[in-house]
């Protein structure tokens, strides 16, 4: 009886903790965005286009690896099936279709969210431990400001056009398996691609990239303010971050996807 | 200046300071020492209010920092410097960025006047040639007097110094010392700092508090401490070669 007592109240104080912390991050989050008005004030703009080039220049080799691979795989496993009924001719639709509506903003988000998500958390963790937060906050400079939105700022930016790079390549990947491995030529392939997909999968695949950088630049720089313990707590919240992020663009994803499409 | 009101802090279920009250005139070099965990630095922290008290009231020139807004509180921060004790340099920006970051954030002064007010502190400092290098490049020391460069580049009327002296070598922890004597002396800023180096506080304090276990066990002139007759201070004198004869330095104090 005394344990199930225990747990009960263990449980219901990670519940609490649970909604502090979203508490926070949404509060944090907000700030942010009503800092946007001062993204062109020549005290961010610099800081903001440091990090539109970490997230979309830095990342551009990675992400066109995998773009590449995720159109090729998708082209290959859809294609072989469609050879079994003759129908190969359709791959064009089913790799343009999926990029554009999941896959394209599903990879870069976990792409981002692996890479500048965790640098992110990374960074702002060693300045908390290393009290440079607490400096910035005795020079009345609000680290929302100045930390915060020129991340949100980049990854919002950057995501969606990031999204249009890896549907891009995943396409053509799909196209160059569809040409060398399942003889279906580039021609074919692309008109049955433009066939099918439509302004609304794009649409749709954009916003969902938005709000994917949104909330990783949110995870990433809540667990950075939120860090303790030094090295071994920077460690944790860069984990922490990456993890999250990734739950939280895959729940999305479904909610997002569901809501347009149902 | 600064008075602390039966001030308690709890962190974790224990008790970090306990009931404590104590004054910092104007001009006045406040020591602050006690072992680790003694809540020395918890108490500088409520001076800025990046923490605040579960009871009690922590006073700045006569108001009381616990509930200000945002913006009242911002105000009553322009009079404070600090140097942390890991310095807190921005590692990303070089040093003179550093320095000159909060005049870009909070004053609307052209780079070029921004970069001469730099440059004065930077020659004040000894740091002379040091303004393109990044934290990393510099010494220990370096990032002490940069840290200090940037806590007075808005000129404070009081600096906060957590731990300026640790992990320094002898003649650098005496060069931090002669400026924060320096600072009191040239500037008339009012000091605050928190030390568990008592050759150190000896030699600059006008006053010396030491807390133990949340407690004020002293509170008096350096002659005054070293005489106390409290047995944690004597033991802490003792720790440190100090005897009641006073085999200790003063610097800066006529």
């Amino acid at each position: 009886m005394k344990d199930s007592g225990r747990s009960a109240a263990r449980m219901g104080s990670q519940v609490l903790q649970l909604m502090q912390n979203t508490g926070h991050a949404m509060f944090m989050l907000l700030e942010a965005i009503y800092f946007t008005r001062y993204v062109f004030s020549k005290r961010s703009r610099g800081e903001t286009l440091v990090q539109l080039y970490i997230t979309g220049i830095k990342s551009l080799a990675v992400i066109t690896v995998v773009a590449m691979f995720t159109g090729m795989i998708l082209a290959l496993q859809t294609g072989l099936e469609l050879r079994r009924y003759g129908q190969e001719v359709y791959i064009g639709s089913a790799v343009a279709v999926s990029m554009i509506r999941e896959m394209g903003p599903f990879m870069t988000g976990l792409i981002i969210a692996a890479s500048v998500g965790s640098a992110i958390a990374a960074q702002i963790g060693t300045m908390t431990v290393s009290e440079e937060i607490a400096a910035l906050e005795v020079m009345s400079i609000n680290p929302n400001r100045f930390l915060v939105m020129p991340r949100l700022v980049a990854l919002v930016v950057m995501m969606p056009i990031l999204t249009v790079y890896t549907n891009i390549l995943g396409i053509f990947g799909g196209g160059v398996v569809g040409a060398t491995q399942l003889g279906v030529s580039m021609q074919a392939y692309m008109d049955n691609a433009t066939q099918f997909a439509t302004n609304k999968d794009l649409y749709v695949g954009l916003l969902k990239a938005a709000i994917f950088g949104a909330v990783i630049a949110t995870v990433a720089c809540h667990q950075g303010f939120m860090t303790t313990e030094g090295a071994v707590g920077v460690g944790k919240a860069t984990r922490r971050s990456v993890i999250i992020s990734f739950l939280v663009i895959l729940v999305l994803g479904y909610m997002i996807t569901r809501m347009f499409y149902i | 200046m600064i008075r602390f009101e039966n001030v308690t802090k709890k962190l974790g279920g224990k008790t970090v300071l306990n009931d404590i009250s104590f004054e910092v005139g104007e001009g006045e070099t406040f020591v602050i020492v006690g072992l680790s965990g003694a809540g020395k630095s918890v108490t500088l922290k409520h001076m800025i209010r990046l923490m605040v008290p579960n009871s009690g009231n922590v006073v700045i020139d006569g108001e009381t920092i616990n509930g200000l807004s945002r913006a009242a509180l911002r105000e009553v921060r322009t009079k404070f410097g600090v140097l942390f004790q890991s310095s807190a340099l921005l590692q990303w920006m070089s040093v003179i960025d550093n320095i000159a970051l909060p005049l870009r954030e909070h004053t609307r002064m052209g780079e070029e006047e921004i970069l001469q007010k730099v440059d004065e502190k930077l020659r004040m400092l000894n740091l002379g040639d040091a303004g393109d290098k990044f934290p990393a490049d510099l010494s220990g020391g370096m990032q002490k007097r940069v840290g200090l460069a940037r806590a007075i580049i808005m000129n404070p009327k009081i600096v906060l110094y957590d731990e300026p002296t640790s992990g320094l070598d002898p003649v650098t922890s005496r060069r931090i010392d002669d400026l924060i004597v320096g600072m009191r002396k040239e500037l008339g800023i009012t000091s605050v700092v928190v030390t568990h180096d008592l050759h150190s506080a000896l030699a600059i304090g006008s006053r010396i508090m030491m807390l133990h276990k949340g407690h004020i066990v002293e509170n008096a002139t350096p002659e005054e401490f070293i005489r106390s007759k409290d047995e944690t201070v004597q033991s802490f004198l003792e720790a440190q070669y100090i005897t009641k004869k006073g085999k200790w330095e003063k610097v800066g104090h006529e």
